[in-house]
């Protein structure tokens, strides 16, 4: 066991207690690890092995199947981009250029200075009325044209954590930024007119 | 004489915080709960559920107290599900009321729980959801504190803890053995039913799966009674119903309806309809795995049955607009190459079809499309759907099947000029 492992004793004790078998416990001590490491290390496979007295290839298996656990270092901040239909409607394809033109890198790619790693999913974000839409490490931002993931870029450069970032999902006619108006500076985002504008512009 | 239509699982979100317990408390939240571990029994609340005609807003639409009703009784401990790993393309409304409502969720999973007598309850959250976590984590914290979840519930003899359990991308484990094996820690991988998840679901233990939306159903089904919820909307298929609207309308977002509003109605009286001049082309009304519906059916009722008699699904009321600028090909397209990287690989048709009808596609949409494409396109539907394990596949050739055959003259001039007909407007 790691010393890094070892530290986490109690915290692995109270993710074992949730469930009644043991091997259920796989997800949540995968999740554990990337949330500290940003990724699974091989290290951290087999501890997770040890403390669920499985093998190695068992947990390989497991982390190998879900497409949000990754084997590899990751940018400070995962930029997920929406591909699917109603992302693609909105825009997203647009969206995908003009981060690998600002990031000049590549789906799948992080940037040399080790802060953005770009990632492009078919999986549906569930933001469908806000389309074109991306997370940042897991937060979304909603009508992500090129203005505002602008303004989000340079403030995360600035060290403003995604979670004040984020955008909540809303009713129609709902003023989109939280109550607390916390919104960090992105502005309110543009109206679906001027995002599907975007999307078929491009 | 109708009443008119209040929403009821959306009712306060933009007006009020409600993701706070007081607040929530202070709109009668929590009342159901109480009512039923003083006042009823678990019988008397899943007979409530049955008699108020509630479907799974899952995509199945199975009626929700029979689901339950096929718990043995056999003295084995039960285990209830949340399923919030909303994944179906063109679906948000279990994300906005996880993150906007999530007490009222809470509330709905304690009603479950105490109808079937679970011995624990999890929800499968999305892995994508950190938001909905982060909002769940902390509800769920409070609502501890304050004796709605936990042990000895208000003071009564029931008792149940509620895990949240993160899923980590993979759209499969929306389905119910999928999300079983999953939560078993192996890989989501569905298996044939039967036996079914009521008799041999978690570890092996009868289980219940329901959806969000369901569950969030059942406060106000207690609180105000069975026949209310069932003289709203379909008789049929009652109740409120939150339709995910996306795609060309100009005002796309979650509109919660009765069960049974016309499609017309929802695209054009509340999502804003089309854009000045552009008609609709075609509409996918229960999300990407629906068959697509076309201007002649815009009068359908959007319940389960109705859906279904005009050949397509109800599913999970995430309805798709294309309109007449988009590109049938380049939609096939996104759509197929989505199923094909979510098919999780156990079944031949499913793994290899599906892949072959994304390549197809996309040297159609790229210019390389050769005349006997069409035919294969055709073929792959009635070799992929049905020979599977799980409808994963099913799903992933319904836009295919349906656009062909609404839309084949576009199909093949894509083929015969190399280009879309459509000019690529698509972005």
């Amino acid at each position: 066991m790691t010393p890094e492992w070892a530290r986490r004793r109690e915290q692995v004790a109270e993710i074992l207690e949730r469930y009644p078998e043991r091997r259920s416990a796989i997800m949540p001590l995968l999740h554990l690890a990337q949330e500290e490491r940003g990724y699974v290390a091989q290290e951290d496979v087999e501890a997770i092995a040890e403390i669920l007295e499985m093998t190695p290839a068992q947990v390989e298996s497991v982390a190998s199947f879900y497409a949000l656990y990754r084997r590899r270092p990751q940018g400070r901040y995962t930029l997920t981009v929406c591909s699917n239909l109603a992302c693609v409607l909105g825009g997203a394809r647009g969206l995908v250029e003009h981060l690998r033109q600002r990031l000049g890198v590549e789906p799948g790619e992080t940037t040399p200075d080790g802060l953005f790693t770009l990632q492009v999913t078919g999986e549906c974000l569930a933001a469908c009325d806000q389309a074109p839409v991306m997370q940042v490490n897991g937060y979304y931002v909603h009508r992500a044209v090129p203005e505002k993931v602008d303004r989000v870029l340079e403030a995360l450069r600035r060290g403003v954590p995604p979670a004040s970032l984020a955008d909540r999902a809303t009713l129609p006619g709902e003023a989109a930024a939280p109550p607390d108006g916390a919104s960090a500076g992105t502005g309110p985002g543009p109206s679906q007119e001027e995002a599907s504008a975007h999307g078929r512009a491009l | 004489m109708a009443v008119p239509f209040e929403p009821v699982l959306t009712a306060g979100i933009g007006r009020l915080a409600l993701e706070e317990l007081e607040v929530y408390e202070s709109q009668g939240g929590y009342q159901a709960l109480r009512k039923a571990v003083r006042q009823m029994t678990p019988q008397e609340v899943q007979k409530e559920v049955t008699d108020s005609n509630l479907r799974g807003r899952g995509g199945a639409g199975f009626p929700t107290g029979r689901k339950w009703s096929f718990l043995p009784n056999d003295g084995r401990p039960r285990y209830l599900i949340c399923n919030a790993d909303e994944s179906e393309p063109g679906t948000f409304k279990d994300r906005l009321l996880l993150e906007r409502n999530p007490h009222l969720v809470i509330e709905g999973i304690m009603l479950a729980g105490y109808a079937i007598g679970a011995a624990r309850a999890f929800i499968y959250l999305r892995g994508e959801f950190r938001q909905a976590y982060e909002v769940l984590q902390r509800a769920l914290a409070r609502a501890r504190e304050r004796g709605y979840v936990g042990r000895r519930v208000l003071g009564s003899d029931f008792s149940l803890e509620i895990v949240v359990h993160r899923g980590a991308g993979a759209y499969i484990c929306g389905e119910e053995t999928g999300l079983l094996s999953s939560l078993q820690g192996g890989r989501g991988e569905p298996r044939l039913k039967p036996p079914f998840p009521a008799t041999s679901g978690l570890y092996g233990q009868p289980t219940v799966v329901n959806n969000v939306e369901t569950l969030a159903c059942l406060p106000s089904i207690i609180s105000r009674g069975a026949a209310w919820f069932a003289s709203i909307g379909s008789p049929r298929s009652p109740g409120p119903k939150i339709f995910s609207v996306s795609g060309r309308v100009r005002r796309p977002g979650n509109y919660e309806l009765p069960l049974g509003t016309p499609l017309r109605e929802i695209l054009f009286e509340h999502a804003g309809g089309l854009e000045p001049g552009r008609r609709i082309k075609a509409v996918q009304p229960g999300g990407g795995s629906s068959p697509i519906l076309t201007e002649q059916h815009l009068d359908v009722a959007m319940d389960f049955d109705s859906v279904a008699q005009a050949g397509s699904m109800l599913g999970s009321a995430g309805v798709i607009v294309l309109d007449d600028r988009d590109c049938i090909v380049e939609a096939a397209r996104v759509l197929a190459e989505f199923y094909a990287h979510e098919s999780c690989g156990q079944c031949t048709p499913c793994r290899e079809g599906l892949h072959w009808a994304a390549r197809v596609l996309r040297r159609i949409e790229q210019g390389g499309g050769r005349p006997e494409d069409i035919e294969v396109l055709q073929s792959l539907p009635s070799r992929i759907a049905g020979r599977t394990i799980c409808p994963l596949a099913d799903a992933g050739v319904g836009f295919l099947s349906s656009s062909l055959k609404y839309f084949m003259d576009e199909y093949r001039s894509h083929v015969t000029l190399g280009r879309c007909v459509q000019e690529a407007y698509v972005a």
